[in-house]
Formats: C-alpha cells, sequence, structure tokens
C-alpha cells in the first residue's frame, strides 16, 4: 500500500485532460453508425430491425436514408441486418 | 402452462400460501398477465432452486386479498398490482393508496388492456415511445 | 415515549446515485420505522415490450439497468432459448459466463467504491473505481461498448472473443488480481471502515428467509443461496464455489462482494482455459409461444423474468422481479434501531439499483 501511497502523491494523474489528450478508440468498438450511401440499396431492413426507430428509409422514388443520431443506442443491430453491408460502426465516437 | 403450477381460486389462495411458507418456501414475486377479459395472478415461490406457482384467475372488476400478511414481502409487488393494474387489493399491510410506483397526474393503470369488449376508438394512454 | 419525527431521506440525498424515499420516522437520532417511496424513474419497459419485436427486445431488457445490463440480456435470452427450445453453442455459453462474471466485477467495483463514499472514504471511492476502468477497458476492448454490451442475442451471442482477446482478458484479470490482494486487504482491515459497518444493519438469518432477501444481502446473513449453484451458462463445467458469511451485517455484506470479486475472477480464468472452439449462436426460427420464468444470478442477487408469448413476434408480456425489488423488505428490516447517520451506509449496503426495481 505505501508503493500506492507514493504513485499516488508524485505519480502521473489517472485521468488525461479530456479535450487535449484523447485515448486513440479501440478497434471493434462500436462508436457511431456510418452507412455508405452508394451502397445502399434502400431496402428499409434497418429501419424496420432498429430498436429505437432511429433510421428513416425512404422508398423506391426519393430514394433517403435518414439517421438520428440522438434516438440511436448504437446497438450495431442494423449492421447485422443490412444485406449488402454499407453499414458499418465506426469506432470513433463523436465526429 | 409453467412447470409446478396449482391452479388456485380467491377463496383457497390464502391457504395454499399459508401452506407454501409452512413448507418452508420462499416468497418471489407476483405476476400479472392481462388476458383482456380476466386476469391471470401468478405466485411464484422458490425453494432448492425450484419454482412452485400459484395461478388465480380473476374477474376484471373482483377484488385480490392481499398476501402480505402471511409474507410481507408481498406487500410492494401487491401495491405495484394496484397501480399498473388497477386491480383492487384488499387487506394490505401497507396501502399507498395507488401512489406506489406512479403519482399524481399520471396515466390511471397503465399496463391494463381497455375494458370494454366492443371496440371503441384506441385510446392510447400509455404515453409510451411508440 | 418521547417525540416522533419523521425525515424525508431522498430522493436527492449525496450518496444515493438514483432516486428513492426513504420515509424515516425517527425518535432523536435513533430510527424507529422506514417507509419506501418509489416511483420516481418508472419508465414503463413492461409495457413497451408489447411494441417491439422480441429480438428488438433483447437491447431493450438490456437498458433496464445501467449496471447489470448484460446479465439482464442473458436472462430475457434464456428465457426465450427456453420457450422456443433452442440449445445454444457450448461457446456462446462460455463467452456469457466470462461477460457475465467481467460484469459482476465491475458492479462489485461500483459498489465497494459508492459504499466507501457513503462514509466518506474518498480514496477508497476513488481507488474502486479506476480499477473499474480497467475492467470497462477490457468490456469494451472485447464486446465493442463499456457497459451496454449489446452481445446477446436469441440463440447465441452475437460476437466472439478472439483468441488475441482472451489473452487480453487474462493479463487484465492478473493485473486486477494484483490491485485486489493490494488494496481490499487493507479496506477489510481498515479501522475506520470497520467502525462504520460492523455490526451495523443486521439481518439476521431468520429474517432474511422470511422477507426473501437475494443475492449478497442473503449470503451475508447465512443463507447459501446463488442460483449459479443451477449451473446455467457454463457454471456447470467451469466449477464455482459460493461466498457466504453469517454476521448479517454491513461488514458481512461488503466481505461477500470482496470474496465475489476474487471468485469471478478465478471462473474468468477457468473458463478461458476450457474455451471450447466452434459456432457462436444458432439461427432461430419462428415466434415464442408459450410462457416460462427465466432466473440467473446478478452482482445485486437473483433476476427473474417471466415471458409469454401467444405466436406473434411481439411477446405478450414480460415481467421482470430485479433483486433490489426483492431486497427492499430486508432494507425496512434493517433500518429500525439504527442512528441517522448509517442511514446512507444500510443503504448502499444492499447495493440498491432504483432504476432496474421500477423499470
Amino acid at each position: 500500500m505505501i508503493k500506492r501511497v507514493f504513485s499516488n502523491l508524485f505519480g502521473s494523474p489517472a485521468t488525461r485532460l479530456y479535450p487535449f489528450t484523447r485515448r486513440e478508440p479501440f478497434a471493434g468498438s462500436r462508436g457511431q453508425l456510418k452507412n455508405d450511401i452508394a451502397k445502399c440499396i434502400f431496402c428499409g431492413q434497418c429501419q424496420r430491425r432498429c430498436p429505437a426507430d432511429a433510421i428513416v428509409v425512404g422508398k423506391k422514388p426519393d430514394k433517403s436514408w435518414a439517421f438520428d443520431r440522438y434516438r440511436c443506442i448504437v446497438c450495431g443491430y442494423c449492421v447485422e441486418v443490412c444485406p449488402v453491408k454499407c453499414l458499418s460502426m465506426d469506432p470513433k465516437h463523436g465526429d | 402452462m409453467l412447470n409446478n403450477e396449482l391452479p388456485v381460486t380467491r377463496d383457497t389462495l390464502l391457504n395454499e400460501v399459508a401452506a407454501r411458507r409452512h413448507q418452508g418456501y420462499r416468497f418471489v414475486t407476483v405476476t400479472c398477465v392481462d388476458l383482456g377479459d380476466r386476469f391471470d395472478i401468478l405466485y411464484h415461490f422458490d425453494k432448492d432452486y425450484v419454482l412452485y406457482n400459484l395461478r388465480l384467475s380473476l374477474g376484471r372488476t373482483e377484488n385480490l386479498p392481499s398476501i402480505s400478511s402471511i409474507f410481507f414481502a408481498a406487500v410492494l409487488v401487491e401495491n405495484e398490482l394496484k397501480d399498473l393494474f388497477g386491480i383492487p387489493v384488499t387487506d394490505l399491510a401497507i396501502d399507498y393508496g395507488g401512489r406506489f410506483l406512479l403519482s399524481e397526474g399520471s396515466p390511471v393503470a397503465p399496463q391494463r388492456k381497455p375494458d370494454a369488449p366492443p371496440a371503441q376508438p384506441a385510446q392510447t394512454k400509455d404515453g409510451a415511445v411508440k | 415515549m418521547s417525540k416522533r419525527t419523521i425525515i424525508p431521506f431522498g430522493p436527492q440525498h449525496p450518496v444515493l446515485p438514483e432516486p428513492i424515499q426513504l420515509r424515516l420516522v425517527m425518535e432523536e437520532e435513533r430510527v424507529v420505522e422506514a417507509l419506501p417511496a418509489v416511483g420516481y424513474i418508472h419508465r414503463g419497459l413492461e409495457k413497451l415490450v408489447e411494441k417491439k419485436d422480441y429480438n428488438q427486445c433483447v437491447f431493450l431488457a438490456e437498458r433496464v439497468c445501467g449496471i447489470c445490463s448484460f446479465l439482464h440480456s442473458v436472462t430475457y435470452c434464456q428465457g426465450l432459448e427456453e420457450i422456443m427450445s433452442v440449445t445454444i453453442p457450448d461457446r456462446a455459453r462460455f463467452l456469457r459466463l466470462i461477460w457475465g462474471e467481467v460484469h459482476r466485477v465491475h458492479s462489485h467495483l461500483l459498489w465497494l467504491g459508492l459504499l466507501a463514499d457513503s462514509f466518506g472514504f474518498e480514496n477508497v471511492f476513488m481507488h474502486a473505481w479506476r480499477c473499474r476502468e480497467m475492467v470497462l477497458d477490457l468490456l469494451e476492448r472485447t464486446a465493442g461498448h463499456r457497459v451496454m454490451l449489446g452481445v446477446s442475442c436469441v440463440g447465441g451471442v452475437r460476437r466472439d472473443i478472439s483468441d488475441e482477446g482472451l489473452a487480453d482478458i487474462l493479463r487484465t484479470v492478473d493485473a486486477l488480481q494484483k490491485e485486489f490482494d493490494e488494496f481490499v486487504p487493507v479496506v477489510l482491515n481498515d479501522y475506520s471502515i470497520k467502525q462504520r459497518t460492523v455490526g451495523v444493519g443486521k439481518l439476521t438469518k431468520e429474517q432474511a428467509a422470511e422477507l426473501g432477501a437475494v443475492g449478497p444481502v442473503a449470503r451475508a446473513s447465512g443463507i447459501a443461496r446463488d442460483f449459479r449453484e443451477t449451473g446455467y451458462a457454463a457454471y456447470g463445467e467451469v466449477g464455482f464455489k459460493i461466498v457466504t458469511e453469517t454476521a448479517g451485517d454491513c461488514y458481512a455484506r461488503m466481505k461477500v462482494r470482496c470474496g465475489e470479486m476474487y471468485e469471478c475472477l478465478n471462473m474468468v480464468r477457468r473458463a478461458v482455459a476450457a474455451m471450447p472452439a466452434g459456432a457462436i449462436n444458432v439461427p432461430v426460427k419462428g415466434n415464442p409461444t408459450g410462457e416460462v420464468v427465466a432466473r440467473l444470478e446478478q452482482p445485486r442477487g437473483e433476476v427473474i423474468y417471466y415471458l409469454k408469448g401467444n405466436g406473434a413476434k411481439n411477446l405478450e408480456r414480460m415481467r421482470i422481479r430485479t433483486p433490489t425489488f426483492a431486497n427492499l423488505a430486508p432494507l425496512l428490516a434493517m433500518l429500525p434501531g439504527c442512528e441517522l447517520a448509517d442511514v446512507p451506509v444500510i443503504v448502499l449496503s444492499i447495493d440498491p439499483c432504483i432504476s432496474c426495481t421500477e423499470r
């Protein structure tokens, strides 16, 4: 315990100066949803499976894909069900 | 149908619960299922990791006798039934008067399905996110 | 008889992470009676099940609790697997055990920090949460998220842990063991912690049995009951030692949880060593019909899911009885006779999780 006391007294803090030093996100971490819109076929699977209703897909004539980041619960279910794998999870959080 | 299930009526409920207590069962919880025309009230008891269930079929307007005089721990969950399903529970050891989980201005009995069988325009009274 | 005063303890109180109110009937400094008032965070999750299909509800179940999230979704999945007679692959069972036990360590560390905070021992609070950070980072590396793992699905798990991931788990477990060896004995033998916890909030074995206490609260009162003994997931193969104490006070509850943290690490080691290869999930077809009661042991005790399906994709009814709900009645038995200054410690000693109590 004495060792711990000294390392606490003279060592560096356990936290980071967050906005200036950032930890690199772990690979495979679910940060935010990304859609490669060029590959998307607008099938609507992601909209139907999303537990939080965060995705709205416009069908054939207008072909749109809208995603509300503030509704998203980053579960990754849409990525799993996407038939053409145009959806992916970016490990980065925020922008 | 669950394993180890015994149907009971309102008259035999208290005797059966007392018998479970006598046999050394632990009170686990009460589950209410709204079947539309009736309620199914399931009482779960446990002994040595085996669950024993009592099933009580209750009419929409019938009173439910409280088992809190036998298992005090049931008082909380019975108050919850009263709040969420609007079932009148009688002889509660501690009666919150429908203010256990809900407060004034909350939806009334949010988990109870609409009572009237003739199809009225659907009332959304749950307020849950769709 | 002296004059009685009613003191509202909560819903906002510095030691309470979540809102619950206890109406304390006081006689001078002594609590005579306590009555809980809940309902500040009732969210109606059980109702939401009627609107979402049963696969989406895995994520819903996970969000019942912000601490034992993974174990909620596992209970839900185990229940549905029982209704639909699905046998999950061996590897999935082991992965569930590993994530579940790592989750238990994180929950107990969180609790230890909060308990220390409740009697103002900031150092232990900081240190416990620093260790917890290692666990959360491990969870993020292996599952993709710190708390809401999102790896359960009906029929197994969604994500596999690679061999490097398993080695990473072992390294972190060893590092944690080193940290625990260093500070758990200090915590358990500390004079001021003993002064605040020994003999405080006693719950006898009879009371615990009578009021249906579960989890570490029951085990600290001498009831050797732990649902992991039934061997669900891979507990049967990995082996499991139950930790009990007999004193029934806050100190005994602390000792039980500290002992369990070590036991969790051992179980994770054995599970990694015995990890079978193979598939991690099986496809599940059709909709559930029937009803089931699923149970397992969470960090706070036994959780119960009653699930009823009627052949539609939405379940007809889901009912959740969380461990804190069962431990509220024992809490009411612990409080009378204690001093007002001990109330925060006693409340924290049951590890209350109010959001999951109210669902």
